[in-house]
């Protein structure tokens, strides 16, 4: 048997490898992702192992690498990513790296701390500029040399709707009819969050009681803010007050407002000499700034080039050296002790990688590769390529076989797509399954190199071949329905013809063609069906029905028949004789007696009966064949026939049918009682010869006795009645399950019609709108009917529907199809190696369909 | 000048291939008059059957003629879908192209 149809021979493995040059021989195996290593120390925890360390270490430049690579992000600057994986650095070269991460990280905080500085001083500086720019409007209201309070006059004046201002004015005024009493007005100025504003306002005018005037102004550019580069809109506001209480009060509420007060001189001259002083600050600012972030820049594109290869190196030297955490620690200290799940048609590349680490290291010590035997249930692995990759995941997804159990996945190449197209018979939409999965077939590369995390393109494109399959097949079984996009093509010609005059077929709304006459040619359509049933509206579905219920028993029955033999197959491998004798030659005949005749009925039917021929075996006379089965089932006599007919379709009908019967009901109690009887006698055999036993035993050998009970002592574990109960279980599974597994591949039947029916119902709803016009106009509707009725036949037929077979599909093959022999019962081979731990490092969510 | 993006364009360029291909056999199965699309004809009350006849050859030809107009008009599609995808890719390359001038300096 080739390995394609079973999982990999495994086999334990002792490795020795020398403390110096396990480090690269661990780095090699994970290059060639061939070993599964086991953990020797699970009893211990992450921090007490010995590489825990260098393991902390290589999680630090993790961290580095990945500042860099937010930082890079947020620059946009592209990472050159050439998909080549760089071999793990030797572990002096960790120094180097940890060395160079250590530099960019602060020359990066470095410039980034610098940068935000620079940014806080130029922001303030900018509102400083637009605060003198604002303020200078309003002090510009009042002539320039007035003093302050008549400037309030004159904006009293200008404003006298708003409250505010008039209750400042009247007491401007107050204060100018005492000449000699000097108001001293002071203001603050300061730049305020927009949306703030109008609180702020309210607050200050309440809690100055209307003493106080402000006014103020938008800044119409936003504004960067350092902290988090957000763009901020801010307004410049300037308060007028009298007296140094309300200068603190007012200045409290701008602290509590966050408010942002800056110095302004009361003079213009000053505040000339200060906006002057202001610009030429804030363009060695701009320069100084352009330095910094092409700094950054620089260092970010530099970084930017080496960011993936870096990636990879620390993530590889970290797998190895949590591999190097599960090895065990020799007495002497000098030697690992590691143990491996390997294949063993692998055992000479291992071999060959294991000198060639230890060639790299420098060492002389060759590491000792030892086959080491052992009862315990070794790992499933399947070796798969990009095409049986998509396959053996919808088996894995069942369950992953036991060890060395029939591996259902080759099989499912063929009967997946098959099942499916009998659901999805269309040549039309079987076609454009098959251009989208040549599609991605043909871009393959392409496609795989731009990783996406949306899950759904994952999963179509994981299924790529299944996806080309299943449209090929569907257009296979699409020319045997003559069905596309629900249209028959007429390839050869119908073989039914109207042989009646005008005058018959003028007066009758319905006429039907009879095929014992003239009206068909005696002989069938060459491929497929004959085209003429598309139109046949009134007994179109019940023709074929009949054919497509027939055939989806028939294909039932032989994938079950196909499932048993697998499980044969399975015994045989396994040297269980009881299982093929009492299990599997039961359970055959069981099927081949019931639902094997059944179908043998249909291909007699088929061939016997016909409208052409003489009474017995004419189409009035044929029988049904479920009502036949159901009959031969109960021992029922069947219904007296019509006249001229038999009520068999052979001779000796009603004997061979008894005895099917009675054989396959006799099947049952075999199936049921046979193997657990045979283990109980089994045992008492054992049981007697086992009192001499132990003698045999303690005059051995210690270590190999050890060894040799094992698997005996393994076996007996089971006690008798949970075999008989599992055994019962197994059989009326397996009984009922024929049964009611047969009916369920009617499902192919009724997808198949609800597909052809739903095809149908568009085009008639849809495309017949546009098609059926009497003027020119017609073209153009028809380009809109059509464009519509091709989105719903994407979306609904090809994609829904698609599905839905899909699923129903995957139903059979894992409930009705594995059943049969498949157990499911082991575990993957996870092997360690760089290819996989990479690509969860950088995917974390890439799956298969 | 855009119109509509690069995955708008793209869906219309498929659907007018599939378009112009199945409307220009649509028609060419009208125009041999196929039995099989006599469902999606308009024929008119007749009392006999060279009229029935002339009806239904009427009505194929003009089903005929109205998918060739439509294949036609798909073909425009076609042409206007290929142009806006060149001129998205065009834009892809400038931003592209800006980009990395953006980067040097």
């Amino acid at each position: 048997m080739g390995s394609l149809f079973r999982s990999e021979e495994m086999t334990l493995c002792e490795l020795y490898l020398q403390s110096e040059s396990a480090y690269s021989c661990v780095s090699e195996l994970g290059e060639l992702g061939l070993v599964q290593f086991r953990d020797l120390n699970p009893d211990v925890n992450a921090f007490q192992r010995k590489f825990v360390n260098e393991v902390r270490r290589c999680d630090e430049m993790e961290r580095k690498l990945r500042y860099l690579e937010k930082e890079i992000k947020k620059d946009g600057i592209p990472m050159l990513d050439t998909g080549d994986s760089p071999e793990a650095p030797q572990p002096r070269e960790m120094i180097d790296l940890e060395a160079t991460f250590e530099k960019l990280e602060n020359e990066l905080r470095e410039v980034n701390q610098n940068a935000e500085a620079l940014q806080r001083n130029f922001l303030e500086l900018t509102e400083l500029k637009h605060i003198l720019r604002k303020t200078q409007v309003f002090f510009d209201e009042v002539k320039p040399e007035l003093s302050i309070n008549s400037c309030y006059q004159q904006m009293a004046d200008s404003q006298k709707e708003d409250e505010n201002v008039q209750l400042l004015g009247e007491e401007a005024m107050r204060a100018s009819s005492h000449p000699g009493q000097n108001l001293k007005l002071g203001f603050v100025a300061g730049v305020i969050l927009r949306e703030r504003l109008p609180a702020f306002e309210r607050m200050l005018w309440r809690a100055c009681r209307g003493n106080v005037f402000l006014r103020q102004a938008m800044i119409e550019n936003a504004l960067e803010d350092p902290s988090n580069g957000d763009q901020v809109y801010k307004s410049v506001f300037i308060i007028f007050f009298q007296g140094d209480q309300l200068k603190t009060r007012v200045k409290k509420i701008c602290e509590g407002f966050r408010a942002t007060l800056y110095p302004c001189p009361e003079s213009p001259s000053d505040r000339r000499e200060m906006a002057m002083g202001v610009m030429t600050r804030i363009e060695d600012l701009n320069t100084v700034l352009g330095q910094t972030q092409d700094h950054r820049h620089r260092v970010l594109v530099a970084a930017a080039k080496n960011l993936k290869n870096w990636f990879v190196k620390v993530r590889k030297i970290k797998a190895i050296y949590h591999t190097l955490n599960l090895f065990n620690l020799d007495v002497t200290k000098k030697c690992l002790i590691a143990e491996c799940w390997v294949p063993v048609l692998d055992i000479e590349t291992i071999r060959v990688a294991l000198s060639r680490g230890t060639e790299r290291s420098g060492s002389s010590v060759p590491p000792i590769l030892n086959r080491i035997d052992n009862f315990e249930n070794p790992p499933t692995y399947n070796r798969t390529n990009k095409f049986t990759k998509a396959f053996q995941a919808l088996i894995d997804a069942y369950g992953v076989a036991s060890y060395r159990e029939m591996n259902p996945a080759p099989y499912t190449i063929i009967t997946f797509p098959f099942l499916f197209a009998v659901m999805f018979g269309d040549l039309g939409h079987g076609a454009i399954m098959m251009l989208f999965g040549l599609w991605m077939i043909r871009k393959e590369k392409g496609l795989a190199a731009q990783k996406t995390d949306n899950e759904i393109w994952n999963i179509f494109f994981g299924g790529r071949y299944i996806i080309f399959l299943m449209g090929c097949f569907s257009m296979y079984t699409g020319i045997i329905y003559n069905d596309i996009f629900s249209k028959s093509l007429n390839v050869f010609g119908s073989h039914w013809k109207v042989e009646r005059n005008s005058s018959e077929i003028m007066s009758n709304n319905y006429l039907q063609l009879n095929p014992a006459t003239n009206e068909y040619v005696k002989d069938p359509y060459p491929f497929g069906m004959d085209p003429v049933w598309q139109i046949a509206r009134s007994n179109k579905i019940i023709f074929q029905n009949a054919y497509k219920m027939k055939i989806s028993i028939i294909f039932g029955v032989v994938h079950m028949i196909f499932g048993v033999s697998m499980a044969y197959q399975n015994h045989k491998y396994f040297n269980n004789r009881i299982g093929i004798l009492y299990e599997f030659v039961p359970q055959i005949i069981f099927l081949c007696c019931l639902f094997g005749y059944m179908v043998l009925l249909m291909f007699i039917k088929w061939n016997k009966y016909a409208a052409e021929r003489p009474n017995p075996y004419s189409s009035a006379c044929a029988p049904s064949i479920l009502i036949t089965f159901i009959n031969m089932v109960l021992f029922k006599e069947a219904n007296k026939p019509p006249e001229g007919c038999h009520s068999n379709m052979f001779a000796g009908q009603g004997f061979f049918e008894t005895l099917f019967v009675l054989i396959a009901v006799a099947a049952i109690p075999v199936m049921l009682f046979a193997k657990p009887w045979h283990i109980m006698q089994q045992r008492k055999q054992s049981n007697v010869n086992h009192e001499v036993q132990p003698i045999a035993t303690s005059n051995g050998d210690a270590e190999s006795g050890v060894v040799n009970q094992q698997p005996q002592g393994h076996g007996q574990e089971e006690e008798m009645s949970e075999i008989f109960i599992h055994q019962g279980i197994h059989t009326i599974e397996y009984v009922l399950g024929s049964v009611s597994h047969t009916a369920s591949y009617l499902r192919l039947w009724a997808l198949s019609l609800a597909h052809a029916q739903l095809a149908e119902v568009l085009w008639d709803m849809v495309l017949r709108n546009g098609l059926k016009q009497i003027g020119w106009g017609g073209g153009i509707l028809l380009v809109i009917t059509f464009s519509f009725w091709a989105v719903l036949t994407v979306g609904i037929l090809v994609l829904m529907e698609g599905l839905s077979a899909f699923l129903h599909t995957l139903r059979l093959h894992w409930v009705e199809f594995q059943s049969k022999f498949y157990q499911g019962q082991g575990y993957a081979f996870q092997p360690f190696s760089f290819d996989t731990i990479l690509e969860t490092g950088a995917n974390p969510n890439a799956n298969e369909e | 000048m855009k119109i509509c993006g690069p995955k708008c364009s793209i869906c219309g360029m498929l659907i007018s291939v599939w378009g112009v291909i199945q409307l220009l056999l649509m028609g060419g199965f009208y125009y041999n008059k196929s039995v099989n699309l006599v469902g999606d004809l308009v024929i008119g009350t007749y009392t006999t059957p060279q009229q029935f006849y002339a009806m239904a050859d009427a009505a194929y030809d003009q089903a005929a003629y109205n998918c060739w107009i439509a294949a036609a008009i798909y073909l425009l599609l076609l042409a206007m879908s290929v142009w806006q995808l060149k001129v998205n890719q065009k834009l892809k390359e400038e931003a592209k192209i800006a980009a990395s001038n953006f980067n040097i300096k």
